[in-house]
């Protein structure tokens, strides 16, 4: 909230310039960093971002690189939508539902804090190493966050707003679209935010363990392999994709959403 | 719709609360009605007043059927419309001003409807605009026209104009006096303001304090064209003087 109130009220041109270089500067900064340390180590073990670049580029040309991306990228996203709406559904029920709460918040609590290895190795146990355990153990690592924070919004609604849909006689859709779910909605932002980036670190993990293909995957190899400069060329490349990912949809997005925010009388 | 009237609506509202009790968060309970029976006649503005806190806005949410845990019977069909205008304006802050109407517009409110109801109101150039970028006194304007797009068979106002300085809530005053003139309807306003009470009612409802109950019914004929500040006094002098209960020193 601060953040998006301090980019409304610095609306000078030149700030509004200068905005985007900050982020782009202190990347180049970080890669200077590396490079130096590169230089300095002269080590097999530690290749500059010349070398991970170059790698990427012969990967994405000759290699694998642009498959084993892809690969990892649906089952993130497959995870994630599924975390997301099983989650959410659960999360508004337990917010809305004194009693529901106090069934399932101890199954919560043990969701919360059964390590990711552990659900992913029984899944795979239990159902085989195949696409639907590895996406499923993952989801599942993900839902007891999406329910902690959608059951907040759901304690937040507005019961003033709920009372004006039930006055004003609007149908069940009309006040989900209307009322409820854009009071939901940063909810929903936060839950998504924290839940990209932990979802892809699991899905790494499950590709390590029981899948024969993905980012996760061709870390392990090149691990075995002592690779470095492929370990560090996956890791940018999909790092890459995800930061695409925030740019380019998440914040247009949360921007979209919330433009009726802030706007000054 | 508002030219035929529903089967089944007689020529009044029926509203008879025999018991409210309100449970505190502590165990402790509140006896807030009882014995209460109203007629609201059809087309024409009754307003209830009483003290702060005596149970008129909690009479206005039983009406308004956001509260049924309550022994008594309101009288509606089930398919009168409501409009109803809350103490807070409370739009939807992530609707223009223009969707927070259309949302809850009967079906029959044609977009030149709503440009005449706008611009009776005074929002004719907020539409496109978002709640949060409004005054109070602004978006009191809207949501008095919101409680208008249903064209409700019953239009509720619960002390409508609070908490904004008296000119502005006086021009609110008679700015709802214009847009329900313009198709009068069964109105029920809820105040604590003896004014604004005389000002608006057709029928005057003095209430007294918890348990709330009916002091006396006074019906005022002045037309309210005519209520100008001198006849407001002049009927705010004579209820005193009979009422003195009810209108402590103004």
């Amino acid at each position: 909230m601060t953040v998006s109130v301090a980019r409304t009220t610095d609306s000078s041109l030149g700030r509004s310039l200068r905005r985007p270089l900050i982020p782009v500067a202190s990347v180049v900064v970080f890669l200077l960093i590396w490079y130096v340390g590169a230089e300095i180590a002269q080590s097999r073990l530690l290749p500059g971002p010349v070398a991970v670049l170059q790698f990427i580029i012969s990967e994405t040309l000759h290699g694998d690189l642009l498959a084993e991306l892809g690969i990892t990228l649906w089952r993130v996203v497959a995870s994630f939508v599924i975390a997301m709406a099983i989650g959410s559904v659960i999360g508004v029920a337990m917010g809305q539902s004194a009693s529901l709460n106090r069934v399932l918040d101890p199954w919560l609590i043990v969701l919360l804090n059964l390590p990711a290895l552990v659900i992913i190795i029984l899944a795979y146990v239990w159902f085989g190493l195949n696409e639907a355990a590895a996406i499923g153990a993952v989801a599942l690592n993900k839902i007891p966050n999406v329910v902690v924070t959608l059951r907040e919004g759901a304690r937040a609604l507005d019961p003033g707003l709920n009372e004006m849909a039930k006055a004003y006689k609007l149908s069940p859709m009309s006040k989900l679209r209307n009322v409820t779910l854009p009071q939901l909605q940063p909810y929903f932002a936060a839950a998504s935010r924290s839940g990209l980036s932990l979802i892809w670190k699991i899905v790494l993990v499950v590709e390590l363990l029981g899948r024969p293909n993905g980012v996760g995957f061709e870390l392990h190899l090149n691990f075995q392999l002592f690779n470095v400069t492929a370990i560090l060329g996956y890791t940018v490349a999909f790092v890459a994709v995800m930061l695409a990912i925030e740019y380019l949809l998440v914040q247009p997005i949360e921007r979209h959403s919330t433009r009726w925010r802030n706007k000054p009388v | 719709m508002n030219d035929i009237a529903h089967a089944g609506v007689t020529s009044r509202f029926k509203i008879r609360v025999e018991e409210k009790t309100h449970y505190g968060a502590d165990g402790g309970s509140v006896l807030a009605i009882r014995d209460l029976t109203l007629d609201v006649p059809r087309d024409s503005m009754t307003v209830l007043m009483g003290p702060s806190g005596c149970g008129k806005t909690t009479l206005l949410r039983i009406v308004a059927g956001l509260d049924d845990n309550f022994t008594g019977e309101i009288d509606l069909p089930d398919d009168t419309r409501i409009g109803l205008m809350f103490q807070e304006p409370r739009l939807l802050p992530w609707r223009t001003v223009r969707q927070n109407l259309e949302l809850v517009a009967a079906p029959n409110f044609s977009a030149e409807d709503m440009q005449q109801l706008a611009q009776s109101v005074g929002i004719g150039d907020m539409m496109h605009r978002y709640p949060q970028e409004l005054s109070l006194g602004m978006a009191r304007r809207v949501a008095l026209a919101r409680a208008f797009v249903t064209r409700p068979d019953l239009l509720l106002l619960d002390e409508p104009f609070v908490s904004l300085d008296e000119r502005t809530a006086d021009r609110l005053r008679r700015l709802l006096l214009d847009v329900w003139s313009a198709r009068p309807t069964t109105a029920l306003l809820v105040t604590h303001n003896a004014r604004e009470a005389i000002l608006l009612a057709d029928q005057l409802v003095l209430l007294a304090p918890r348990p709330t109950r009916v002091v006396a019914v006074e019906t005022i004929t002045v037309p309210h064209s005519k209520r100008d500040a001198a006849a407001v006094d002049a009927i705010l002098a004579d209820f005193s003087e009979r009422y003195p209960g009810n209108f402590v020193a103004v």
